[in-house]
């Protein structure tokens, strides 16, 4: 018999960093295959989204947001919401989770070798573009211009601070940070992503835009992105629904006929145009 | 094809023969309720039903299943998975309760094979009983199915009053008759005539249509009209179509655990229920029962074809009689085409 693609591997944490504050909490957690066998096998590629459970409270459907490169754990970063995040945020390094994936589809890493690419991420939405960035930074000779647009309500909410420190050193990646409202010591853009992203006016030539964030935010990107001359098969997008299988059965994500679990979660804006469905 | 007979006065011998090699599942009444159940004893066996209230859908793909046991917290592990193995017969399934199987097939075969129906599947042989006198909500032929088709049974009874026609139709039908030969007869060609003027006249009896010409290119143009919002009024959200529909496949999954040891469930779910599609951070992209009615149709009649290349619906017509508002998908679907046509 085949194996019941219900049931999880262990996982452990070995690491969890409070990345937001305040009254939304997020945190990143990293996360070990117990299974040395399993964890060695065990692939994927940017945008692709793991089934993360805790006995006796439920799963969650996260993007993965560490890089594939990195080989020694699998990381999600998790803001607290529900009732499953509430109970991970209590978690401790050491303790188990199940685990199983990965699912859906991915970034087209490989189609967008030598191309320019722009990130446009709105507070929880960077997790899944964390995962191409760090990507497309250990094989940085592969791609060209890489551009950060990232922003959130406050910096409590900000999500990776020390790593986008980190980055702003470098000459081969540009960031652009913002938050909604002016706070003190703040010295950079101050205004909502869509707008920073305008400001900015980031050139559509031989560049695909990969955005995630809030529905509404993902709305008001893409009308600038258009605008800006960005075409419908250069932005993509990765969304997210309630889930409980991940693998396609269950039928709740659907938009349309498409199941995000298994269709998506990264979709082309071409693709979503064309697609009729409650979103 | 291997024909056969078997007079009525064998059937209790057939069933004790049946239930002691394998478990047998026949339309029983409960507490006034027609579903299947395992029966023991051919007096259980209630042949009078046309339709069971809860399809047969419910062996298969159980409207509770544990998929896996664990121990709970911070510290849990899995503990145990297991799929039943065992082997079963659905006795008495009608046409298209049967073909039910056909339109979810390919949904368990998935991307990921889902062991739990797939195992079921495999291990149940389906003995089909052909429909001599339709209901008044029945419309199989819309699918081209008919009353009296062997297309999705392994064996099929069609009763010649005081005796049973018996077509084998698969391997796993033949296998199964060879173990019990003995009660059987030969038919003969009468039998044969007789089976055909019976399905003859259940297919006439048939009176309610529905009409599937074009249907997906109609509804593409339709997802925005005020027709599922004027269907939808009437909805109560009670979700019984689709517990009943023999085609839906939707579930939920629910941890039960006390301190030391739990289980991680599927129960059948509904897209009729706001908190279906309801996410954690309070957006819902189906919040009002209007598109939720009309995925429901939508999920049937076009994105399931668009996807399985087969329509979504057997035409049992559960969800008609069922329906305590009266809402009538022949009628939905029929306003569909003089939208589409106007």
């Amino acid at each position: 018999m085949s194996k019941n693609p219900y049931s999880p591997w262990l996982a452990t944490i070995s690491g969890i960093k409070q990345e937001a504050v305040g009254e939304r909490p997020i945190k990143t957690f990293k996360l070990v295959l117990e299974d040395e066998e399993i964890r060695n096998n065990f692939s994927f590629i940017p945008g692709q989204c793991i089934m993360v459970s805790l006995f006796g409270t439920g799963e969650c459907f996260f993007a993965i947001s560490s890089s594939p490169t990195q080989k020694e754990y699998i990381e999600v970063s998790v803001l607290k919401l529900g009732k499953v995040t509430t109970e991970l945020h209590q978690y401790e390094p050491g303790d188990s989770v199940g685990l199983r994936g990965p699912y859906g589809n991915h970034f087209n890493v490989k189609e967008w070798e030598g191309k320019n690419l722009l990130f446009i991420g709105g507070g929880i939405g960077q997790a899944p573009l964390r995962s191409i960035i760090n990507f497309a930074l250990d094989k940085r000779e592969k791609y060209a211009n890489l551009d950060i647009i990232y922003g959130a309500r406050s910096t409590n909410d900000l999500c990776y601070k020390e790593e986008f420190a980190e980055l702003g050193k470098r000459d081969d990646v540009n960031i652009h940070l913002s938050i909604d409202v002016e706070e003190e010591g703040w010295n950079e853009y101050v205004g909502f992503v869509p707008d920073n992203l305008k400001r900015l006016n980031p050139t559509p030539d031989n560049t695909i835009a990969i955005t995630c964030g809030p529905p509404i935010m993902i709305k008001y990107v893409i009308q600038n992105l258009e605008d800006l001359g960005f075409e419908d098969d250069q932005i993509f997008t990765t969304l997210e629904m309630r889930m409980k299988c991940g693998i396609g059965i269950c039928g709740r994500c659907n938009i349309g006929n498409l199941y995000v679990c298994k269709d998506g979660p990264v979709f082309s804006y071409g693709q979503l145009r064309n697609l009729e469905g409650d979103m | 094809m291997e024909t056969l007979i078997l007079q009525k006065d064998k059937l209790t011998k057939l069933i004790e023969k049946l239930s002691s090699s394998h478990v047998l599942y026949g339309p029983i009444e409960e507490n006034g309720f027609s579903l299947f159940k395992q029966i023991r004893d051919f007096k259980e066996l209630n042949l009078k039903y046309l339709l069971t209230r809860v399809p047969p859908k419910s062996l298969i793909f159980k409207q509770t299943e544990t998929l896996f046991k664990f121990i709970p917290g911070r510290k849990g592990t899995v503990t145990s998975s297991e799929i039943n193995e065992e082997k079963s017969i659905i006795f008495a399934i009608r046409p298209c309760d049967a073909r039910s199987f056909k339109i979810l097939d390919p949904v368990f075969e998935g991307n990921f094979e889902d062991p739990f129906y797939i195992s079921k599947r495999k291990n149940t042989v389906l003995i089909g009983l052909t429909c001599n006198s339709p209901e008044k909500n029945c419309f199989c032929t819309s699918f081209d199915d008919s009353p009296g088709s062997t297309e999705n049974v392994d064996i099929l009874f069609t009763d010649l009053d005081d005796k049973f026609f018996v077509e084998v139709v698969t391997e796993k039908g033949k296998n199964l008759i060879k173990s019990i030969e003995d009660v059987f007869e030969k038919s003969t060609k009468n039998d044969e005539d007789s089976k055909r003027n019976i399905v003859t006249n259940s297919v006439e009896s048939i009176t309610r249509k529905m009409d599937l010409d074009g249907l997906v290119p109609k509804l593409d143009k339709m997802f925005d009209h005020e027709l599922w919002h004027n269907t939808a009024q009437k909805c109560i959200g009670c979700g019984i179509c689709t517990y009943l529909c023999p085609t839906c496949h939707c579930f939920d999954m629910q941890d039960e655990s006390s301190l030391r040891e739990g289980a991680r469930i599927r129960v059948w779910d509904s897209c009729m229920y706001p908190e279906y599609t309801h996410h954690a951070s309070g957006h819902n992209p189906r919040a009002i029962r209007m598109s939720r009615v009309r995925n429901r149709v939508y999920h049937k009649f076009s994105y399931f074809p668009k996807n399985e290349d087969i329509t979504a619906c057997t035409g049992c017509g559960r969800c008609i009689d069922y329906c305590p508002v009266n809402i009538d998908i022949i009628d939905v679907i029929e306003k569909v085409g003089v939208i589409a046509n106007e």
